[in-house]
């Protein structure tokens, strides 16, 4: 008997969580919740990487299916990865583990609960990663804002509720309409099951309202200027943690949707909204950069820069082309590593000086070496410099928008100059200079479970900047096979209209 | 030759209820045993309901009295929901001094009541049943008669029931005049075209049964009956009367109008969306939680009338899975107020609940659940009794009633949010007492898990609720 490994996944750490729930609340025992999780999230992350070497990245199709009735006649489970999703569930999966050590420092209550939710947090964050029912996507998709609500609520700064509840209506107000097109897809044709759906089509009268309301989900979720205002708010409140869920992965849930759902199942309606992509991605990325240069708190100036940098990956995916698909995807992958890096970094010093206005900071380079060399790899990481990560994916996407319309990438490549002026100006604020605010002096330099996060975050971050291939060969097949079916379908529809 | 075995049920709760009072009024201090007496008779009255379960359709008494897989279903829901509302509230009877023998007797002649209406497939023996149980529940609503609210709250019920129940009278007059029956097979039979007195008798009934379920406009009774009876009466009007009414609701629009679907569906669909969106909105601004349970209730009660106006099987289905979700989501709501005890004082308030994670980790989780399933959040119960509306409603292409039913969900969220809020991010108070009735427990235990684990197994009530084909 094969083993359900994707249900594995995805159950573990709900699992763990499930556990941690009836250990014993003392302040000591709390160390022992700690391992359980480390433990469960490391084994998972294992798992995951053994999924990805049995992998066979030659094949299009689907693997390790797994289909079981569930709701009677109407609704099936039904999990499966293929290129696109597998890569994003190794990074949820390699993300929690560096969450759960990363809160050592940064929560003092409650532990136990915190660890709960971060573990539910996974399972349905690789739920909605293997997911290929468009219902169990929807329950897995919404399921996530009740422990990401929690964690910014419970464990946020001064402005924890207001931006708790902004961040669940925000999303919530986003989804319901896609809850709606999802029932009307399944009475159109008969089934919520994605594989189905590719071979069957969706009207093409349809689709362009479908794509809408699907598109007013994934827009809050990924966000897209204009609707993007509730992730600042959200990032500068939440615990560093939540900060690094929300940015490496809750954002590329909606990344993922375009590609999986918008493509996939409403071919001529994508083609027929690329303008309004185009025309939202560039206000993302132009003018959130702009605002990211005007903020003095550092990890609103994140929240913003991620903003810009999902604008190019929404640029890359409706180019549809090999090199912009590629290219959003790798960029999701490696924003979700320097980002999360970024807000760690952010919340180290924020441990020590309970701070995050750049104008308290200044000088650090003196008294904290060590986290000025690995700041200074996850800025060069944001900017995209050549040999990190972030650099493969900025390009790529240019490359394609390129072959597609040469005005849009050219404004597009203006972002990326703006990118190297926020981040490098805020380095320089934040690390050089002199030490004016004296209370700098009492700060001490990285601990040994900080170094081993970020060198964690720092080595694929190069890694990947130098040697893609990994990367490239796994999505390589399931991207080419994505644009050839969206070719044939517009094909087919501009044939039939002429 | 009436086969008495059909109404055995009615027979036995009849008899039983007339021995209790005998035996109350003989026998001193009996309150405890007349209690006891009377959870143990919902049992037998929950078994002898079961052994008729297996019956698909029977019709008694000249086809006015009908046993089918509706009123079974019902019947049973009401039942078990009675016993559950029963083993949470003794502790508070007796704390609050009215721990009486009347009042075991009224809640069961009330189910009386409601079993009666919800077998009735006739005007006069549904509005019988009504009656009964109505007289049973404004007595219930002032019993606590010392207490200026309980018997304001039971006075106010009393008057606007009457009136409602005065035209529900006339429409049945009305249809009695145009059909030329009271059965609902024979009006049904007596339909050939459309008569506007019909479709007057037909508003005129609605109005009296939106009064019951509390749809918006003829809900004004419901926050104020709401918090001024006593809360293991709010609990018994949250939970039970719906169940008939529902049912009453259904068999009124399915048998014997259902060709004039197009003269009732407009009202219907009027009133789901004016008790989704007043639900809502009206709830963000109270204080009280069991005011706003009730217009959380009002708003609930809007999806489930947008099931019913689909006029299809599955539209009924989907509304009788809402309800019954509905039902253990209120049932576990209210065991968590009844758990807010200190020092043999009751709490209500909202403010009340303030930081209680800290000092009760379990009882909030519970109540985390509950909420979140209220606000239909998936992958909680209530998402799931969402679900199976809109799918039932948007195959009927009606997108409007859809989208804004999904809408309201998003303003509702707000305030059970603030309730969440209240819980787990404010400062915490005094701790509660934690010495509760094993049956308190229990009910907020089991409804607590039904409302979590519902989604790894959904076909077990969707099983049961599909064999319920009225058209």
């Amino acid at each position: 008997m094969n083993i359900p490994i994707l249900s594995s996944l995805i159950l573990l750490p709900a699992i763990g969580a499930f556990f941690i729930f009836f250990v014993k609340s003392n302040n000591k025992k709390y160390q022992s919740s700690k391992y359980v999780a480390l433990f469960i999230s490391l084994a998972n992350f294992l798992l995951s990487l053994y999924l990805w070497f049995i992998f066979d990245n030659t094949v299009s199709e689907f693997q390790f299916v797994e289909n079981r009735k569930w709701i009677a006649g109407f609704v099936n489970y039904k999990v499966g990865v293929d290129g696109i999703s597998i890569l994003f569930i190794i990074l949820t999966t390699f993300i929690t583990p560096l969450c759960i050590i990363s809160v050592n420092s940064t929560i003092e209550n409650r532990l136990k609960d915190f660890l709960i939710a971060i573990l539910l947090m996974e399972t349905l964050m690789i739920g909605v990663f293997c997911s290929l029912d468009l219902l169990v996507f929807y329950l897995f998709f919404e399921g996530g804002l009740i422990p990401m609500f929690l964690i910014i609520g419970i464990w946020g700064g001064e402005r924890r509720v207001y931006s708790a509840f902004k961040f669940f209506l925000y999303t919530l107000l986003g989804s319901v309409l896609m809850l709606v097109a999802i029932i009307s897809i399944y009475w159109m044709t008969g089934t919520t099951d994605v594989e189905k759906l590719y071979v069957i089509g969706i009207d093409t009268k349809y689709q362009n309202l479908l794509w809408l309301a699907f598109f007013t989900s994934f827009a809050v979720k990924t966000p897209m200027w204009p609707v993007h205002t509730w992730l600042p708010d959200a990032h500068v409140e939440a615990p560093t943690a939540g900060s690094v869920l929300l940015a490496a992965i809750l954002l590329k849930m909606a990344g993922y949707g375009f590609i999986r759902f918008s493509l996939g199942l409403f071919p001529i309606a994508s083609e027929y909204f690329i303008p309004l992509i185009y025309f939202l991605s560039l206000v993302a990325i132009i003018y959130t950069s702009l605002v990211a240069l005007m903020q003095d708190d550092m990890k609103k100036l994140i929240a913003y820069s991620s903003v810009a940098h999902m604008g190019f990956v929404t640029l890359g995916i409706f180019t549809m082309t090999q090199q912009g698909i590629e290219g959003s995807i790798f960029q999701m992958i490696s924003h979700g590593l320097v980002s999360a890096a970024l807000f760690l970094c952010v919340g180290v010093i924020y441990d020590r000086m309970h701070t995050r206005l750049i104008s308290q900071y200044g000088g650090i380079v003196s008294i904290m070496p060590k986290y000025a060399i690995l700041l200074m790899i996850f800025t060069l990481g944001a900017i995209g410099l050549p040999g990190t990560s972030g650099f493969i994916g900025e390009f790529l996407i240019l490359m394609g928008t390129f072959k597609k319309n040469f005005l849009v990438a050219t404004i597009a490549s203006l972002g990326v100059i703006l990118a190297a002026a926020y981040m490098l100006w805020l380095y320089k604020r934040v690390v050089f200079g002199k030490l004016i605010n004296d209370n700098l002096k009492k700060m001490v330099d990285l601990k040994k479970y900080e170094i081993l996060i970020l060198w964690s975050l720092a080595i694929p971050t190069i890694l990947f900047g130098f040697y893609p291939e990994p990367l490239i060969n796994t999505i390589e097949v399931s991207v080419s096979n994505l644009i050839e079916m969206y070719n044939l379908n517009v094909e087919i529809y501009l044939g039939k209209n002429n | 030759m009436i086969d008495f075995n059909l109404i055995l049920p009615e027979i036995f709760i009849s008899l039983t209820l007339m021995f209790l009072l005998i035996v109350g009024v003989f026998k001193k201090n009996s309150s405890s045993l007349i209690y006891n007496l009377t959870i143990l008779s919902l049992l037998v009255l929950l078994a002898l309901v079961l052994n008729l379960s297996h019956i698909e359709e029977a019709f008694i008494f000249n086809q006015s009295y009908k046993i089918d897989n509706l009123s079974n279903f019902m019947k049973i829901l009401t039942l078990i929901s009675a016993i559950f509302v029963m083993l949470t509230s003794s502790k508070y009877l007796k704390l609050i001094k009215i721990f009486k023998i009347e009042y075991p007797v009224l809640i069961l002649s009330s189910i009386l009541g409601m079993i009666v209406m919800i077998s009735s497939n006739d005007l006069i023996v549904f509005y019988m049943g009504l009656e009964l149980q109505s007289l049973a529940l404004y007595v219930l609503a002032s019993f606590n008669r010392d207490n200026l609210l309980s018997t304001e709250s039971g006075l106010k019920y009393f008057v606007l029931s009457a009136l409602s129940s005065g035209l529900l009278l006339y429409g049945c007059s009305l249809i009695y005049g145009f059909s030329g029956s009271t059965n609902f097979d024979e009006i049904s039979l007596s339909i050939s075209n459309v008569q506007y007195g019909l479709t007057f008798g037909i508003v005129f009934i609605l109005v009296g049964l939106a009064f019951k379920i509390s749809a918006v406009p003829f809900h004004m009774w419901a926050p104020d009956v709401y918090e001024g009876s006593p809360t293991s009466v709010t609990i018994f009007f949250a939970i039970l009367p719906k169940i008939a009414a529902l049912t009453v609701f259904i068999r009124f629009l399915y048998v014997p109008f259902i060709n004039m679907i197009d003269q009732w569906q407009m009202i219907i669909i009027f009133l789901s969306i004016a008790s989704m969106i007043f639900g809502a909105v009206a709830a963000i601004g109270q204080k009280n939680l069991k005011r706003l349970v009730a217009y959380s209730s009002i708003g609930h009660m809007g999806y489930v009338l947008a099931g019913l106006t689909t006029g299809t099987n599955e539209g009924i289905q989907s509304s009788i899975i809402y309800l019954s979700i509905y039902l253990v989501m209120n049932l576990a709501l209210f065991s968590c107020i009844f758990m807010l005890r200190r020092n043999e004082n009751y709490f209500e308030n909202i403010d009340d609940l303030s930081g209680l994670s800290k000092n009760h980790p379990v009882l909030s989780f519970s109540m985390l659940i509950i909420l979140f399933s209220l606000a239909g959040i998936p992958p909680l119960a209530g998402f799931f009794a969402k679900f199976y509306i809109f799918k039932a409603v948007i195959e009927q292409s009606m997108y409007f009633l859809a989208i804004v039913g999904l809408l309201s969900t998003v303003i509702a969220a707000f305030y059970y949010l603030r309730i969440i809020k209240i819980i787990y991010f404010d400062p915490e108070k005094e701790k509660y007492d934690t010495d509760h009735s094993i049956g308190l427990k229990l009910s907020l235990l089991l409804s607590t898990i039904f409302i979590l684990i519902y989604f790894i197994y959904p076909n077990g009530i969707n099983d049961l609720v599909s064999k319920i084909n009225i058209i």
